[in-house]
């Protein structure tokens, strides 16, 4: 508990110190951020699940085209697939919702709504977010979101299907799983510009005594710069949503152009729209969505490099200006997903130049973590593991980048299965790899237990095993001019026939991928159960959440004192300290 | 914010607000006035913009108390603005520099 | 367990908690319309013509009025605010009292207005001047609305907080003020934008 005094509290009338909420308020209902975290962890790791799932039956139509789907192929009911044998029309349906449901649902609230939520407040000393309550609302709001999204298979026509981004104006005449679509995006948007407004108040005004800018766990700065990236980005998409909504419910034409032709006949629409108002205002947001896709992983990421090479991170500093930088100019770079529309040179010129310079700070970062470990008293623990996998990863993940932000290049790559690899190199073996990183290094401060260290080594090598044959062939398909998005997986070009074998190696190594979790999935509730029990600093760590709290920390405050900050971050294996590692609170 | 807790800087404040009340509502009157004047329109929009932000300046200024803010809120609208700016030209401008395309 | 910083601000930033809660809130509502107002410019400038808002029949003296309308309530707002700094919860139920009904004539003299336009025939699916015009007053209209409940809400049981941390409601007053305000704000881009220009 802070350091309230009782008097204060009964003057202010605060029942909160002496009525316990039942059942209901405190799992359910709850306003403490560790719980809501834990909701978030939950219900985001499902919907990853669930999108994995997606996007495994994807890989059957493309290793096996037209061959019917086994054991659940009755289950999807002749609209989707007749026979077993997936239709195009779901097909689309399998790839929009896939890639909605793994952005949206998945990796943003499992990094920032779980990760994010419990251990911000902890990292800096405070006694729960700023604003509870809307932090309660925020999941609440998501959960529905989610939903809705969900439900959106049942309806007739099915889910959206025009891909996640939504173009239009294929998606204004889409069926009505695309304004199902529409909701479930206000109300996720409308949860982030809650959570993210919280995130900024709690980080910039609830920071213990002592803890000043330069003295934040990267972590917290990851986040920082995370939440402006969603404040000030998110607000584009859900104009863009309610415009889209326009144009399907109220007949309006903000994307539809002049007489537009739909199945031979001209649409009864006013015209006069812009498609690609849409583009511009879908990838003012979706370009910095992939900078909060990987800033919380970087977080993650620099926490676990400290801890296991038992010594300070090298460069903090660049760490953070490089993370701000790249956060800004995040904001101007969205166009480079525009290429192919005809642009001029003068946007192209421009677009093309802040693309280029934006790949320098994640190059910062990634070259720090990686002197870093120079020296290091290396423990390759799990969460190692999956931080010294992600390093190769990201890099190549950014490195086939390159090509795609320069349009000479972009024209023979863009909408091609590069892009697919380029962005799920950054995104699974990338982030996803982090977020296994935190799950199994924060595990012990959630819980007081351990996971399984074997478990844990068959899980870290099997998915980096088959995460890599399923990308890695991506990158080939693409550079031979495979189209992404082919229901057929691009056997209807000649110019694919070389490359479709691949197909089936890419849909073994998903299906591969998709056992490797089994272990993971085991151990985590396994080991909540009935884990080895482990202290409140079982990695030894230098922050706040483990060297001043309990483990799981309390529930009412989080530190038993108010913490007082003396010193940076990560200081591991200070000369002439008595142990190799001195908390931050520790004078 | 303009934190003085005594009486009678805050009946000052309040006959600043009265103040700008009228001043704002002398500008619409202004803005309404200028429209029926049929300026060309670069003109028409600049005068009409030019008031309005005047009116802007004076809401967020006194009434949101903007201009004895802290240093923290003014940073996060300067950030704001100019990504603001950005988002409301950029379109626009993408399809002007296409237009011979 | 309490939260610091709710009532009294945190030294080195000068701020409580809500107030700089409330100016991000902002700043996305400045990226929500300016995302708005850039669809209006891309639209409007791709158009081979662009009729006034007035040969469409929007009726101008009506939204002048409801622009005096929201600019008083804006005044009525600030002043609530102040009445509580001066310890007087009276002359703050009468001037919230007043946002609220001035909040309420604003969407009465809106929906007169939408109510003319239909019977026109003037729906957003007429044209896209018709089109951006109901989505931006629309929206605008639902912030209204929103902003209303909030008051209410504050005008009524919220005002409880008097009583038990008159810092904070006082603060909870400021904040709601400053939302209230910005409503006026795009009001008065919006207005000369769709019916003068």
């Amino acid at each position: 508990m802070a350091l309230v005094d009782d008097h204060a509290a009964h003057t202010h009338g605060h029942a909160d110190a002496h009525h316990e909420p039942g059942f209901l308020g405190k799992y359910v209902f709850s306003q403490d951020h560790k719980v809501i975290g834990i909701q978030y962890g939950f219900t985001s790791l499902v919907f990853l699940l669930f999108g994995f799932t997606l996007m495994m039956l994807m890989r059957w139509q493309l290793a096996f085209p037209g061959k019917p789907i086994p054991l659940v192929g009755a289950l999807f009911g002749q609209l989707n697939a007749p026979g077993g044998i997936m239709l195009p029309e779901f097909y689309n349906q399998l790839g929009a919702m896939h890639g909605t449901i793994m952005v949206f649902l998945g990796i943003v609230p499992l990094a920032v709504g779980a990760f994010g939520n419990y251990l911000v407040p902890l990292q800096i000393g405070a006694p729960d977010m700023a604003f509870p309550k809307l932090n309660m609302a925020s999941y609440w709001i998501y959960f529905v979101g989610g939903v809705i999204m969900l439900t959106s298979f049942f309806l007739p026509g099915g889910a959206a299907q025009s891909g996640w981004t939504s173009y239009p104006p294929l998606s204004d005449i889409a069926p009505t799983g695309q304004t199902a679509w529409l909701f479930g995006m206000l109300c996720l948007i409308i949860s982030s510009l809650l959570g993210s407004t919280n995130f900024i108040v709690t980080i910039i005004q609830l920071r213990a005594p002592g803890l000043t800018w330069m003295r934040l766990p990267f972590f917290v700065w990851a986040q920082f710069v995370t939440s402006f990236l969603l404040l000030l980005a998110f607000p584009a998409l859900q104009a863009a949503a309610v415009l889209q909504g326009m144009d399907r419910l109220a007949g309006t034409s903000f994307f539809l152009p002049s007489g537009l032709v739909v199945s031979g006949q001209q649409l009864a629409v006013s015209g006069g729209g812009s498609p690609l108002l849409w583009q511009h205002l879908f990838w003012f947001l979706a370009h910095p969505e992939v900078y909060v896709l990987i800033l919380p992983a970087f977080g993650i990421i620099a926490e676990v490099i400290a801890n296991n090479t038992r010594k300070p991170l090298w460069g903090y500093k660049s760490l953070v200006y490089s993370v701000v930088f790249l956060g800004f100019m995040s904001f101007i770079v969205w166009a480079h997903h525009m290429f192919m529309t005809g642009m001029g040179t003068v946007m192209s010129t421009f677009f093309q130049i802040t693309t280029m310079i934006i790949s320098v700070p994640s190059v910062i970062v990634l070259t720090a973590f990686i002197i870093s470990l120079w020296g290091g008293s290396i423990r390759f623990t799990v969460p190692m593991l999956f931080a010294l996998a992600f390093l190769p990863m990201f890099a190549i993940g950014g490195l086939t980048g390159l090509p795609l932000g320069l349009a000479p290049t972009d024209i023979h790559l863009h909408d091609t299965y590069y892009v697919i690899g380029h962005f799920h190199y950054v995104v699974a073996p990338g982030t996803i790899f982090a977020m296994f990183a935190g799950i199994y290094y924060w595990f012990p401060k959630l819980t007081g237990k351990k996971m399984s260290d074997v478990l844990g080594k068959i899980h870290f090598w099997f998915s980096f095993l088959f995460i890599n044959g399923i990308f890695m062939p991506m990158l080939w398909q693409g550079l031979a001019g495979v189209s992404r998005r082919l229901y057929d997986g691009g056997d209807s070009y000649s110019h694919a026939q070389g490359v479709l074998g691949l197909n089936k190696m890419m849909s073994y190594s998903a299906w591969g991928l998709a056992l490797a979790q089994l272990p993971f999935i085991i151990n985590l509730f396994w080991s909540m159960a009935k884990g080895k029990k482990v202290g409140s600093n079982y990695w030894d760590a230098t922050t706040l959440e483990w060297a001043a709290t309990t483990s799981p920390p309390l529930a009412h405050g989080n530190f038993a004192e108010v913490p007082t900050v003396v010193r940076g971050p990560y200081d591991y294996s200070l000369p002439g300290a008595p142990k190799d590692f001195t908390p931050q609170h520790e004078g | 914010m303009a934190q003085t807790h005594d009486a009678e800087s805050i009946r000052k404040e309040t006959r600043t607000y009265i103040g700008v009340f009228i001043a704002l509502a002398v500008l619409t009157v202004l803005t309404v006035g200028v429209s029926y004047f049929h300026l060309p329109p670069a003109l028409a929009i600049g005068v009409a913009l030019l008031i309005a932000a005047f009116k802007g300046s004076l809401v967020a200024g006194f009434f949101m108390h903007l201009f004895h803010e802290r240093k923290l809120i003014y940073w996060v609208l300067v950030l704001t603005v100019f990504f603001f700016l950005v988002l409301l030209f950029y379109p626009t401008f993408s399809a002007w520099d296409q237009r011979h395309l | 367990m309490e939260i610091p910083y709710n009532s009294e601000a945190r030294p080195d930033t000068g701020l409580y908690n809500a107030k700089l809660g409330i100016w991000l809130f902002l700043a996305s509502e400045v990226m929500l319309f300016g995302a708005l107002f850039s669809s209006y410019i891309l639209l409007r400038t791709g158009a081979p013509s662009w009729p006034h808002g007035r040969d469409l029949g929007l009726n101008v003296p009506l939204a002048t009025l409801n622009t005096m309308v929201l600019i008083a309530s804006s005044v009525t707002v600030v002043l609530s605010w102040a009445s509580l700094r001066l310890g007087d919860i009276r002359k703050f139920r009468l001037y919230m009292g007043l946002t609220i009904l001035c909040g309420l004539g604003f969407l009465v003299i809106k929906y007169f207005e939408y109510m003319e336009k239909f019977h026109h025939g003037h729906f957003p699916s007429f044209n896209t001047f018709f089109a951006i015009y109901f989505t931006l007053t629309g929206l605008h209209g639902l912030h209204v609305i929103g902003g209303m409940i909030v008051n209410g809400y504050l005008w009524g049981p919220g005002a409880k907080m008097w009583k038990t941390d008159p810092q904070r409601f006082t603060n909870r007053i400021e904040v709601a003020g400053l939302y209230w305000h910005f409503v006026d704000l795009v009001w008065i881009f919006l207005f000369p934008t769709l019916y003068l220009l």
